[in-house]
């Protein structure tokens, strides 16, 4: 690894720490937004005075602004994020919990937007305007207008209540992860799809492509092995940002399909007003995205040479 | 209009939106009455669209959640647009310290995926409308920041400022009659696409239950107590989901025009 290369990659860490520093700042204000009171919020009006007392200290609500963030970060290195208000239980146990499946949801479905997104990108640009390039764009305009929370309802009407392919919800039947990654990866495909066609369709007027053709490469090696290689780096790009979609997707695609991930665990416990899990669980999602987003920049660096020089 | 060439279905969705959004103030109208024997009733002679699980028009509920989703598009994209824009262009324009704290800030808010944020302010805020637009604005101005600082940095070097500034204008008045104008044509392209990820994002908010609390209606909502019923009644399903992709549709159609027509390079759409 060259000099330059460390530098980055130091820069990188640096700015992963400033950015998850701040979201960490801004999840611990947003219980702090709550117009009024939030132990009101989450007991209501009526709550008895001792109950009220009760519930301030234990979330230590009683104590000064600084106190209370030297707390939140004090548990947050020991791994404690506080327990529920609802269940008792605690809140990381409950992330652990969860997770694994939406892990495997996420990754479904990225991976399902990438085997759709890129035959059918660069089908798209070998003919610009053909028919593929209109099924392509076409699917990619849909893609981006259909929300998940309606797309989620009728795929389920069609192919679990219509044909009877797939489970209606849950994670334990075979076969029950099919409809939600369609759900969940659909929009990045469309976008993704979008991307590697504009990319590719520009990499293909290079010269060096003219060249590659000209020294007598067949079509697919010129296409595959000069031409997407250069097209993907944007579209790697755009998968880091679109990662967050996807994460903010999973909250309304676990909900629909009743899968049991952090999103439907966020959503119950909004509901039950208990703010110690919403906390947890908005804190690893925004986390997560940092966490990806960063690898898929270090990646870029890697991936493109011109990057590692210029630092 | 140019504007309208190649987009006139568009254009007709959009006004129709509007014009459902605005028709309830003059006519008799009756989305809340419950009419029991026509119980889950699908798409017929008696009504449009059928009736719902409670018994009351879908047409006529979709008619309010059209209304629903056009407020909220408006106020939020007026609140995030404007603060958004003040931010992002006085922070160029002044530069320093002031700068790199906004700029900090922006970076914070955009490693948030944004709905998520969302989502967890409108879950703490608590339900009703008015804490979807809070909601959405705070996460959406950080956008309309971005974009217009990123002009400002590129224009504020320009001859015209500089003559401002010898000629001794005062700091509000270059930013709003200088620089403002030069830069409206991308921000006007990105709050059209705004619209229409608001539209999905007061929608989402109110299928989470978020939102809109009932007996008022959003297409959000709408989706989320149909899917109880999808196998013996998919009309209350369907029926807003289409009113939803049509919108959506349609504002990114006339967003692509805009750009198009205002020759604006580049921008984003629908990557919320």
């Amino acid at each position: 690894m060259s000099r330059a290369l460390i530098a980055v990659l130091i820069q990188r860490v640096f700015s992963v720490f400033l950015v998850g520093f701040g979201v960490l700042v801004l999840v611990f204000a947003l219980l702090h937004l709550v117009p009024g009171d939030p132990v009101d919020a989450m007991l209501g009006e009526t709550a008895r005075p001792a109950d009220r007392e009760a519930l301030r200290e234990r979330l230590g609500l009683d104590q000064s602004l600084p106190v209370q963030f030297a707390r939140y970060l004090g548990g947050l290195v020991r791994g404690d994020l506080g327990r529920s208000l609802y269940s008792d239980r605690a809140v990381t146990e409950m992330l652990a919990e969860r997770l694994p499946a939406t892990l495997e949801l996420g990754l479904a479905a990225l991976l399902l937007a990438l085997s759709l997104a890129l035959p059918l990108g660069i089908l798209a640009a070998l003919h610009p305007d053909g028919t593929w390039d209109r099924t392509a764009m076409g699917f990619s305009l849909l893609g981006v207008a259909v929300p998940n929370f309606w797309l989620g309802p009728v795929l389920i009407l069609v192919f679990s209540l219509g044909l009877g392919w797939f489970p209606v919800s849950g994670r334990d039947a075979p076969g029950s992860l099919v409809l939600p990654a369609f759900t969940l990866g659909t929009a990045m495909a469309a976008i993704l799809a979008r991307m590697v066609r504009s990319s590719l369709l520009e990499v293909l007027g290079e010269d060096y492509i003219r060249t590659a053709r000209a020294k007598g490469l067949s079509p697919a090696t010129v296409v595959l092995r000069h031409g997407l290689r250069n097209a993907l780096l944007p579209v790697i790009t755009l998968v880091g940002l679109q990662l967050g979609a996807l994460l903010s997707g999973a909250v309304i695609t676990e909900t629909v399909f009743a899968w049991p991930g952090i999103g439907s665990l966020l959503v119950e416990h909004i509901q039950r007003r208990d703010y110690p899990v919403v906390q947890g669980c908005v804190l690893l999602i925004a986390m997560g995205y940092v966490v990806a987003n960063q690898i898929t920049d270090l990646f870029y660096t890697l991936a493109d040479p011109r990057l590692r020089e210029r630092t | 209009m140019k504007l309208l060439a190649g987009a006139r279905f568009s254009a007709l969705i959009v006004a129709l939106w509007i014009v459902l959004a605005v028709l309830p103030a003059w006519m008799t109208f009756t989305p809340d009455v419950i009419d029991l024997p026509q119980l889950l009733s699908g798409p017929g002679s008696q009504a449009l669209l059928g009736y719902d699980d409670l018994g009351r028009s879908v047409a006529e509920r979709l008619v309010v959640g059209a209304r629903t989703s056009l407020l909220a598009a408006l106020g939020v994209v007026a609140v995030s647009t404007l603060v958004g824009t003040f931010i992002g262009a006085l922070s160029a324009y002044l530069g320093g310290r002031i700068d790199q704290i906004v700029v900090r800030v922006i970076d914070i808010f955009l490693a948030f995926p944004g709905i998520l944020l969302a989502i967890a302010l409108a879950g703490i805020l608590g339900p009703g409308i008015g804490n979807v637009v809070i909601a959405l604005s705070l996460v959406g101005w950080v956008g309309y920041a971005r974009l217009a600082r990123a002009q400002v940095l590129a224009l504020k070097h320009r001859e015209h400022i500089t003559a401002a500034i010898s000629l001794g204008s005062r700091d509000t008045y270059i930013v709003t009659r200088h620089l403002l104008p030069l830069i409206a044509a991308p921000l006007i392209v990105e709050a059209t696409f705004g619209i229409a990820a608001v539209v999905i994002g007061e929608a989402g908010l109110s299928f989470l239950g978020l939102g809109v609390q009932p007996p008022q209606a959003s297409w959000g909502s709408m989706i989320r107590d149909g899917a109880r019923y999808l196998l013996v009644a998919p009309h209350l399903v369907l029926a807003p989901g289409l009113a939803l992709m049509l919108v959506v549709l349609a504002v990114n159609r006339l967003g692509d025009r805009l750009r198009d027509v205002m020759d604006v390079r580049g921008g984003r759409r629908g990557d919320r």
